[in-house]
C-alpha cells in the first residue's frame, strides 16, 4: 500500500489502499461517496461512470494507482446546486425510475455534451452505452437533446 | 401552491423558486436523522412541540403541520412512494410542499400486505391511503370547529388550512394538531372521500418525491448502506442448485489483505424456497478485499443431481411434454373433436428460454445481529417475509427483528426473495459485527431465481370463413411452486391463469393443458411472470391464424374477441382462487370491450394499415394481465444483414382509474424496453447444471442503440377500479415484435431470443 493523491470534486484527496483497488470501491467504501454505483465490475454497464480529467470513465476496472495526480468528478461533485444542465434536464423529463443507473447515465451524458455540445441521435447511441433495466432510454435521449438546446427551464 | 389543478410546469417553476428543493432538502435531512437514530438504536421519531397527530398508520402530522406519509410498499422505480403520498395528500387537502414520505419497516400486522409484487399496490391501497388522508382531514376540521365553536358543517379543509366558510377565517394545520390529536379517530363509515372532480394530485402530473435525490447521487439503496464497524462479505455459492462444498482450502484467501474471516454457510437441500444457497463467505474490511479473498478460495463442490441440467436437452424434453396431453386447466366444448372437423388446422410450437432479472442493483443487504435482536437494511420487495424468515432462522421473535426497506435499484421480482438478507444475518451473527453482503453481477446472474423456461404448443381449427372453432393450448414449464415444495411437476392454477385459462376469445371449443416439467434450478417471479411465455405463444399464434385466414391481424383479434361482453370464468369452470390475480371474477371480470378498446387505440395511434417502406412491418398483440388491458403495436425495420431497427412502438393501456399518469407512462415505456430486450437478446442457459452466462457481456439486455426511437403510451381514461400497471406492458410486446418481423420479412420467429436468427437462412420448419 502506498498513499495515492488526487483531486476529488475539487478538493484534494489521499487514500491508502491496495493499489489494485478499483476507484469505484475507493469512492464507495473508503470515501463514503455512494452516488457512484456498482453494476457489473467489468466496465459493461456504466453505473460506475465518473469524470477522470473530464472524460467519462468506468471506475469498476480503474485501479486507484492509475488515478494518482488526476482530477475525479463524481455525481456528488457535478454541480454545487444540483443545477448542471443535464441534472435539470433529467428532473424536467422525470427520467429516473428506480434511479440506480442514473448517476452513471448523467455523468456519461455530461461528458458527451462537454465534448459534443449538439449531439445527434447517432452520437447519443455511441456515447450512451450505459445499461438501464427500467428502460428510461427514450427519456435519456430526450433529456440530452433538451440539455443540448439549452431549453431546460 | 393554491387549490388548483397541479400541472408539472407549475411544479417546475416552484422548484426553480426553491419550493421542491426545500422538500428535497428536508427529505435529505430526514435521512440523516434516520441514520443517526439508527446508529443510536432508536426508531421513534422525536417531534418538537409535543406528539404528532396520527390519524392512521399511514399518516403522521407534526406540530409544524407537515404531513408525513408512511409508505409500506417498496419503491423500485414504479413511483409508489409518490403515488401513495398523492392519495393521502389529496384527501388530506394537503399542500404538497408540506408532504414528506417515510418508508415503513416490515410489519404486516400494522401496515397490511407489503409484498410489492403482482402490480397491486394501487389496486389494494389507493382507498386505504385516501381514507388515511380523509381521517386526518376530518380530525383537523373537527379541531377547527371546536376552536371556533362553530358547527363542523361550516368548516372546510383546503390546502393545509381549515377555512370557516361563513367568515373566511383560516387556521393552518400546524395550529390545529394540538387539538386534533385529542379528538377521537372518526369511524371509517363516516369518512367523506373527495369526488374525482376535486382531485388536486391524483390523476395529475406530479414529479416523483425521489427525483432530485436520484439525479444527485443522494438516493440510497441497499448496497449503499453503511454502519460503523461494518464488515463486507461476498460469498462463493454452489454453482449447481442443491450443491454443497466438498473440500475447502481457504489458506490463500486468509492471507489476502483485509480478509478477516472465512465462514461456511449451511446448505438447504432443494426445494430450498427463500433460504440461502449456502457456500463459503469471505468477510473483509472492504468489498474489494472480500472479492479478492473469494478469488483465492480453493473449493471443490459436490454438485448433486442437478449437475445433469443441460438447456439443449431440456428443451427437447419440454417439447416432448407438449406433444402429449397434460393436466387439463380449462375445458370448454370439445376441442379435439372440433379440431378433427375443422376445414383447416394450424399448429405451432414456441420456445422461450430462462431469463435473469439483472436489476441494476445486485441484491445486497446489511444486517446487525446483536443481543438477541436483528436489524437489517435491505432493498426488499417483501419485508414482511424477510422479517418472518429472519425470526425463524435466528430463533428469535419477529418483534425482535426490524427490516428497514431502502430504495431498490430495480426489483422485477428478484427482491421478493429474502435469501440475500438471511445471508447477511447469518454472517453478522457469525462474526459478531454488522455485515453487508454484496453480490457481484456474476453472483446475481448465476444464482438468480430465474424466469422459467417454456415450450408452448398451439393448435386451432378454422372453418370455411376463417373463423376459429377450436383452440388447444399446451404449455410445459417448470413452476415457481417447485422452488417451494417437493415433487412439483406442473404449473399451478395461478400460472395457467396468466393467459391460458383466462383466454378471453370467443371460441366455442377450448382446451388448455399443462405438461410435466421438473425444475432443475430455482424458478422465481420475473416481471409479468408466466404471462411472458403464454402471451408470446398466444399473441404469435393469433397472428399466424390471421395470416392463415387471410385477414388483417388487428381485425382478426377484434373478431376473436367477439361482441363486447363481461366474462366470469367460473362459467367455464375456471374457479380457482388464484385464477384472477387474487381477485374474484365478480370483482374484476374480463371485459372484452376494454381489450377491444386498447387494440383499436394502439392500432389507430400507430397508423395501422398505412404503407411502410420496404423492409418494415408492423405487428400487433393484446393481452390482459394483472387485471389490466394492454395492446402493443411494434414497427420494425429488418436490415439486409438481419439486424433490426425499431422506429416506433405504440402501447395502449386500460388499467382503470389512473392515480399517477406520469409514472404509468414511464412504466409502460420501461415494460416495452424490457419486453423487447427479453425477446431480442436475453437468454440464460445451463450446461453441467451451471449457468453459462456470467455478466452483461454474455447476458444481453437492451441498450440505448437498440431501443425504439419512439415509444408512444396511450392511456384509456377510465373510472373502473384500478388494475395493475408495472407488469401488464411486458407480455404483448414480444409477440407484437415478432409479428412485425413476420410482416416485414415473412419470417416467423417461434423461439426466443430472436438473436441472430434473421441473419441466417431460414430453417425448413415442418408444416403441420
Amino acid at each position: 500500500m502506498a498513499p495515492v493523491s488526487f483531486t476529488l470534486n475539487g478538493k484534494p484527496a489521499t487514500v491508502d489502499v491496495a493499489p489494485d483497488t478499483p476507484l469505484l470501491w475507493v469512492l464507495r467504501d473508503t470515501l463514503s461517496l455512494t452516488g457512484t454505483k456498482f453494476g457489473c465490475g467489468i466496465a459493461q454497464c456504466g453505473a460506475c461512470t465518473v469524470h477522470l480529467d473530464g472524460v467519462a470513465t468506468r471506475t469498476c476496472v480503474l485501479p486507484i494507482s492509475a488515478v494518482a495526480g488526476k482530477t475525479v468528478t463524481t455525481i456528488e461533485g457535478l454541480s454545487s446546486h444540483r443545477d448542471h444542465p443535464v441534472q435539470r434536464a433529467w428532473i424536467e423529463g422525470d427520467v429516473p425510475q428506480c434511479g440506480y443507473c442514473q448517476s452513471g447515465q448523467i455523468m456519461a451524458a455530461a461528458a458527451l455534451l462537454a465534448k459534443t455540445p449538439h449531439p445527434t441521435d447517432a452520437d447519443i447511441d455511441a456515447a450512451m452505452t450505459n445499461i438501464c433495466r427500467c428502460g428510461t432510454y427514450q427519456r435519456i435521449r430526450a433529456a440530452i437533446h433538451r440539455a443540448a438546446q439549452g431549453s431546460v427551464t | 401552491m393554491s387549490n388548483r389543478p397541479v400541472d408539472r410546469r407549475a411544479f417546475l417553476q416552484e422548484m426553480a423558486a426553491g419550493g421542491l428543493l426545500i422538500v428535497a432538502t428536508a427529505t435529505g435531512c430526514r435521512r440523516v436523522q434516520d441514520d443517526l437514530r439508527r446508529i443510536a438504536g432508536r426508531t421513534d421519531t422525536p417531534e418538537a412541540g409535543g406528539p404528532p397527530l396520527t390519524p392512521a398508520v399511514y399518516l403522521r402530522i407534526g406540530t409544524d403541520g407537515d404531513a408525513t406519509v408512511i409508505v409500506h410498499r417498496s419503491e423500485m422505480g414504479q413511483g409508489i412512494r409518490t403515488s401513495l403520498a398523492m392519495a393521502v395528500a389529496d384527501d388530506l387537502e394537503a399542500d404538497w410542499s408540506r408532504v414528506h414520505v417515510e418508508q415503513a419497516p416490515g410489519d404486516e400486522k400494522t401496515y397490511g400486505g407489503q409484498d410489492t409484487d403482482g402490480s397491486h399496490s394501487i389496486k389494494d391501497f389507493l382507498v386505504p391511503m385516501r381514507e388515511a388522508g380523509a381521517t386526518g382531514r376530518a380530525m383537523l376540521e373537527a379541531a377547527a370547529a371546536q376552536q371556533w365553536r362553530v358547527p363542523v358543517t361550516e368548516v372546510r379543509a383546503r390546502n393545509h388550512q381549515v377555512v370557516h366558510t361563513q367568515t373566511g377565517r383560516t387556521l393552518d394545520y400546524a395550529a390545529l394538531v394540538p387539538i386534533a390529536r385529542t379528538l377521537p379517530v372518526p369511524p371509517r363509515e363516516s369518512l367523506r372521500l373527495k369526488p374525482a372532480s376535486e382531485f388536486r394530485f391524483l390523476g395529475k402530473e406530479i414529479p416523483g418525491v425521489d427525483l432530485v435525490d436520484m439525479t444527485t447521487g443522494r438516493a440510497r439503496y441497499g448496497i449503499d448502506q453503511h454502519m460503523s464497524g461494518m464488515k463486507f462479505a461476498v460469498i462463493a455459492r454452489p454453482p449447481v442448485y442443491g450443491g454443497t462444498v466438498a473440500t475447502l482450502d481457504s489458506s490463500a484467501a486468509e492471507r489476502v489483505p483485509g480478509v478477516e474471516r472465512i465462514v461456511r454457510l449451511d446448505h438447504t437441500p432443494p426445494p430450498s424456497a427463500m433460504m440461502p444457497a449456502g457456500g463459503v463467505a469471505v468477510v473483509a474490511t472492504s468489498t474489494w478485499a472480500a472479492i479478492q479473498g473469494r478469488k483465492a478460495l480453493a473449493i471443490t463442490w459436490n454438485d448433486g443431481p442437478n449437475k445433469s441440467y443441460e438447456s439443449v436437452a431440456y428443451r427437447a424434453r419440454l417439447e416432448q411434454s407438449v406433444r402429449g396431453s397434460g393436466h387439463v386447466g380449462r375445458k370448454q366444448g370439445d376441442a379435439a373433436r372440433a379440431l378433427g372437423r375443422a376445414v383447416r388446422r394450424v399448429s405451432a410450437d414456441y420456445y422461450l428460454p430462462h431469463l435473469a432479472h439483472a436489476q441494476m442493483e445486485p441484491v445486497s443487504a446489511l444486517a446487525h445481529v446483536h443481543d438477541g435482536r436483528c436489524e437489517v437494511w435491505a432493498p426488499t420487495q417483501n419485508p414482511q417475509e424477510a422479517r418472518d424468515g429472519l425470526a425463524k432462522l435466528l430463533g428469535i421473535p419477529a418483534s425482535d427483528v426490524r427490516v428497514n426497506v431502502t430504495l431498490l435499484g430495480g426489483g422485477f421480482g428478484r427482491k421478493s426473495f429474502s435469501d440475500f438478507i438471511l445471508e447477511a444475518a447469518l454472517l453478522s451473527r457469525a462474526v459478531g459485527a454488522p455485515v453487508k453482503v454484496v453480490w457481484t453481477r456474476e453472483d446475481d446472474l448465476q444464482h438468480d431465481f430465474f424466469h422459467t423456461v417454456a415450450a408452448e404448443h398451439l393448435s386451432a381449427g378454422l372453418d370455411a370463413h376463417g373463423a376459429v372453432t377450436a383452440w388447444l393450448h399446451r404449455s410445459a414449464l417448470p413452476s415457481i411452486a417447485s422452488t417451494f415444495g417437493p415433487g412439483v411437476l406442473y404449473q399451478d392454477e395461478g400460472e395457467l391463469a396468466m393467459g391460458m385459462t383466462d383466454l378471453p376469445y370467443d371460441i366455442p371449443n377450448i382446451q388448455v393443458e399443462a405438461g410435466p416439467a421438473p425444475a432443475h434450478t430455482r424458478i422465481g417471479w420475473y416481471r409479468s411472470v408466466i404471462n411472458i411465455p403464454h402471451a408470446f405463444a398466444i399473441g404469435s399464434f393469433v397472428d399466424e391464424l390471421a395470416h392463415a385466414a387471410g385477414k388483417d391481424p388487428r381485425d382478426f383479434i377484434l373478431g376473436l374477441l367477439g361482441p363486447d361482453r363481461t366474462i366470469d370464468m367460473a362459467n367455464v369452470g375456471v374457479t380457482g382462487k388464484e385464477s384472477n390475480y387474487g381477485a374474484t371474477f365478480a370483482e374484476y371480470p374480463i371485459e372484452t370491450g376494454r381489450l377491444r378498446g386498447v387494440v383499436e387505440l394502439a392500432a389507430q395511434q400507430s397508423a395501422w394499415g398505412t404503407p411502410l417502406p420496404a423492409g418494415q412491418g408492423r405487428g400487433i398483440a393484446a393481452h390482459r394481465s394483472f387485471l389490466s388491458y394492454v395492446a402493443s403495436v411494434v414497427q420494425v425495420q429488418v436490415m439486409p444483414d438481419g439486424s433490426l431497427v425499431i422506429p416506433r412502438v405504440d402501447i395502449a393501456i386500460d388499467a382503470g382509474f389512473i392515480a399517477n399518469p406520469e409514472r404509468v407512462r414511464a412504466q409502460l415505456e420501461g415494460a416495452t424496453i424490457m419486453g423487447l430486450g427479453n425477446a431480442l437478446s436475453s437468454e440464460i442457459t445451463f450446461s453441467g447444471g451451471r449457468v453459462v452466462q456470467s455478466n452483461f457481456d454474455t447476458y444481453r439486455v437492451m441498450r440505448m442503440d437498440a431501443s425504439p426511437r419512439e415509444i408512444h403510451v396511450h392511456i384509456v381514461p377510465s373510472d373502473s377500479k384500478p388494475g395493475g400497471v408495472g407488469e401488464p406492458g411486458v407480455p404483448p410486446t414480444a409477440p407484437a415484435l415478432c409479428n412485425a418481423i413476420f410482416a416485414a420479412t415473412g419470417r416467423r420467429i417461434r423461439q426466443l431470443p430472436v438473436g441472430n436468427q434473421l441473419s441466417k437462412p431460414e430453417r425448413a420448419t415442418p408444416v403441420a
